[in-house]
């Protein structure tokens, strides 16, 4: 946290994003309100059909063109409204000020092309460099992220799982991007190389000073990296602060939901804590309050109307009709 | 007869692949208690699945027994075992590419029944059926449904139903939370948990999520590249880790809780291919403890304290493995 300024290097406003699949409309992220501070690390957590993905495609302008549509919104990103840039302009954008990583490393590379030309080339779409200056930052960036600069003329498949994405790392950092946006980066991983991952992304997240959205589903991952934290649910936040104030004193239903479903470590439970329900259905989400059917907290006031967001202190929001601070913090 | 409902000896699986057998699972020994769950850690491709599988002789094991009720199915012939594997079933992970899209959910349910020729009428099928639907936490109304018209937890539920139908006694569950969401994942939990004492179930329960291993588990059984490593209770494992990868393993775990001071393991080093693998501790290339001796020597599992633990740290006890 003590990279992190006051000034803000990425503000969504508003943000709605739709899909229409077989003659439905999926509203996947609705009036969604988020922003990022420089050197700022954001998680972003939700279950499956939140709308994280969708929000982080929205931000690189990189949604299904045909399916989807921006509804409302804009996307302020070092002053700039993003929605409103040119796709020439878009390209500049990427890659050079924002990289994505996706969980899949194999989504990002080439099976074709040996992992030092796909770096190469990433750096080339941005700094013009001669041939053997090009090849030899690609070296650097292997070492970077902790591969050997002899394995830069191997092919993806000789690399395992693990070292892929830390080669898609490589080619999300060769352009020194302002903002990462790494979407479950270590979901495809084991444990002990997850834990390898997280560690690099942590060390050179400090040494460029990045910033970062973290998308997960483990709360374990956004203790582990992140400063702030952002839940969502059903294309919306509905809790927002920093690490530290959501874990110890989150005020959702829903946040609290996660975090009794999760087995712990330390105590002994005959049965977790369960809510009750499913993920609601986006081509029809419930009226008011869209978690209300799921809620132990619902009354009549949030099958009707829609909470606003309040901030139980500075830079902590809720979305929640309800006031469960003192009946229902984290011990 | 033995203290076991399911007791394991010297199990081998090998694979033929081009460049020579592929240990998947090389000479493993458990037993596992009625009523009990053992859990089965590890990372991807150490042999997990193949050891769940071997067991129900879906692979048929390259050697050893596998004494079900203290008789070595191993040597059943395909008829008798086809008997046997109603006692012994699988919960799959993926409940999405496990089920087959064309069949309804009472299809999906009573193709156990009909497969192992039970049930007289599918009057009497359709009964079963509703009941165990009813058991699972399905509800009546889905089932016409198909499978892709309900949600990962519901099928799963489906694939539990499968199994349960047929009154097994004992259910290899091989990752059957890895594929939901955290809600439904503990629903899915608190489920196998009740169906576990009402039905007084034994389940080897396979999982990389090793909170989830600990929530449902009694004991477990942490594997590295087709070997067991090191097993033990539950609560042993996890306050009082032996060996070296076990350690690493709960060091690495990301835990929901801010300002957590913990030392973390980070291995470096690769994996060794289970093609030809190295012939000492398979472990040594990334172990941190590693001496001359675990490359050239493999370590056998030996009793230690209340663990049995494969590694040259620890000297051999007296009471030693079965
Ligand atoms: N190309 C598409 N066409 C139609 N609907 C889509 C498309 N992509 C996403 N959706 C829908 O939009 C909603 C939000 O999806 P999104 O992928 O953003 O969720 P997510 O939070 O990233 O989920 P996950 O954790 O599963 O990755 C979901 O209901 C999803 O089914
Ligand atoms: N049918 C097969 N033919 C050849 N090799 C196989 C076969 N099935 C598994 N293997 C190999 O056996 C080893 C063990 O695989 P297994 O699927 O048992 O691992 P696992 O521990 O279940 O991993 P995961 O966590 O990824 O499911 C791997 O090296 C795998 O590639
Ligand atoms: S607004 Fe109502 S239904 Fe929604 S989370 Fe709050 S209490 Fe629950
Ligand atoms: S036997 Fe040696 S290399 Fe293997 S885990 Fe023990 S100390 Fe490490
Ligand atoms: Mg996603
Ligand atoms: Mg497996």
């Amino acid at each position: 946290m003590e990279h992190t300024s006051n000034e803000k290097l990425l503000d969504i406003r508003d943000l709605s994003v739709e899909y229409h699949s077989n003659g439905k409309i999926v509203k996947a992220v609705s009036n969604l309100n988020l922003s990022l501070k420089k050197g700022e690390t954001l998680g972003f957590v939700g279950e499956t059909g939140a709308g994280k993905t969708t929000t982080a495609l929205s931000i690189l302008r990189i949604l299904p063109e045909l399916p989807s549509r921006i509804t409302s919104g804009e996307i302020w990103f070092n002053g700039e409204n993003l929605l409103l840039k040119s796709k020439k302009e878009m390209q500049q954008i990427r890659g050079k000020e924002i990289s994505m990583i996706f969980q899949d490393p194999m989504t990002s590379l080439d099976p074709v092309a040996t992992v030092g030309k796909q770096i190469e080339e990433m750096i080339g779409l941005h700094e013009k460099l001669p041939k053997k200056e090009l090849r030899e930052k690609a070296a650097q960036m292997l070492e970077q992220v902790g591969i050997k600069r002899e394995r830069i003329d191997d092919y993806p498949h000789q690399f395992s799982g693990g070292m892929k994405q830390r080669v898609v790392i490589a080619m999300a950092l060769s352009c020194n991007p302002n903002l990462l946006i790494a979407d479950e980066p270590t979901t495809a991983l084991n444990v002990t190389i997850q834990a390898q991952v997280l560690e690099l992304m942590k060390n050179l997240k400090r040494q460029y000073q990045m910033s970062m959205i973290m998308i997960t589903h483990d709360l374990g991952i956004v203790a582990e990296i992140c400063d702030s934290v952002a839940i969502m649910y059903a294309g919306n936040i509905v809790e927002y602060g920093t690490v530290e104030r959501v874990y110890e004193n989150f005020c959702h239903p829903y946040t609290e939901a996660l975090f009794d479903s999760i087995p712990s470590l330390d105590e002994d439970q005959e049965e977790l804590k369960v809510i009750a329900g499913l993920t609601p259905d986006p081509t029809n989400l419930p009226s008011g309050c869209p978690f209300h059917p799921r809620c132990p907290y619902a009354g009549p006031e949030c099958a009707q109307q829609a909470p606003e967001v309040r901030e139980t202190e500075p830079g902590h929001i809720v979305r929640c009709h309800k006031d469960l601070k003192g009946g229902s913090g984290n011990e | 007869m033995s203290e076991y409902l399911l007791e394991v000896k010297n199990l081998k699986k090998y694979f033929k692949t081009k460049n020579g057998p592929l240990c998947a699972v090389d000479d493993i020994s458990f037993g596992i208690r009625k009523g009990e769950t053992l859990g089965v850690v590890g990372e991807s491709g150490c042999g997990k699945s193949t050891a769940g599988r071997a067991i129900l002789r879906l692979h048929e094991p390259t050697a050893g027994q596998i004494l079900f009720n203290g008789q070595d199915i191993v040597k059943y012939s395909p008829k008798k075992m086809k008997e046997m594997r109603r006692k012994m079933q699988i919960v799959f992970q993926d409940p999405y590419s496990s089920l087959n899209p064309r069949l309804s959910v009472q299809a999906l349910i009573a193709e156990s029944l009909r497969v192992n020729n039970i049930g007289k009428s599918d009057k009497e099928r359709e009964e079963q059926v509703k009941q165990v639907m009813d058991v699972v936490g399905l509800e009546e109304r889905l089932i016409n449904s198909y499978p892709h018209e309900l949600d990962g937890g519901r099928r799963q539920r489906i694939g539990i139903a499968r199994a349960l139908i047929l009154n097994p006694e004992f259910i290899v569950m091989d990752e059957p939370v890895s594929a939901l969401d955290v809600c439904i994942q503990a629903q899915i939990l608190n489920l196998l948990g009740r169906l576990q004492d009402q039905f007084n179930l034994t389940y080897m329960f396979i999982s990389h999520n090793l909170s989830v291993v600990k929530h449902i588990s009694d004991r477990i059984a942490v594997m590295h590249l087709g070997k067991i490593v090191e097993i033990a209770d539950s609560a042993e494992i996890f306050n009082n880790p032996r060996h070296p990868y076990t350690q690493a393993l709960l060091s690495s775990i990301p835990i929901p809780k801010v300002n957590l001071k913990r030392e973390r393991i980070i291995l470096e080093g690769d994996v060794p291919s289970p093609v030809n693998p190295p012939a000492g501790c398979r472990f040594a290339g990334r172990c941190r403890h590693a001496m001359p001796v675990c490359k050239e020597v493999c370590p056998e599992l030996k009793q230690c304290g209340n663990s049995q633990v494969a590694c040259h740290l620890y000297p051999a006890e007296e009471n030693s493995v079965r």
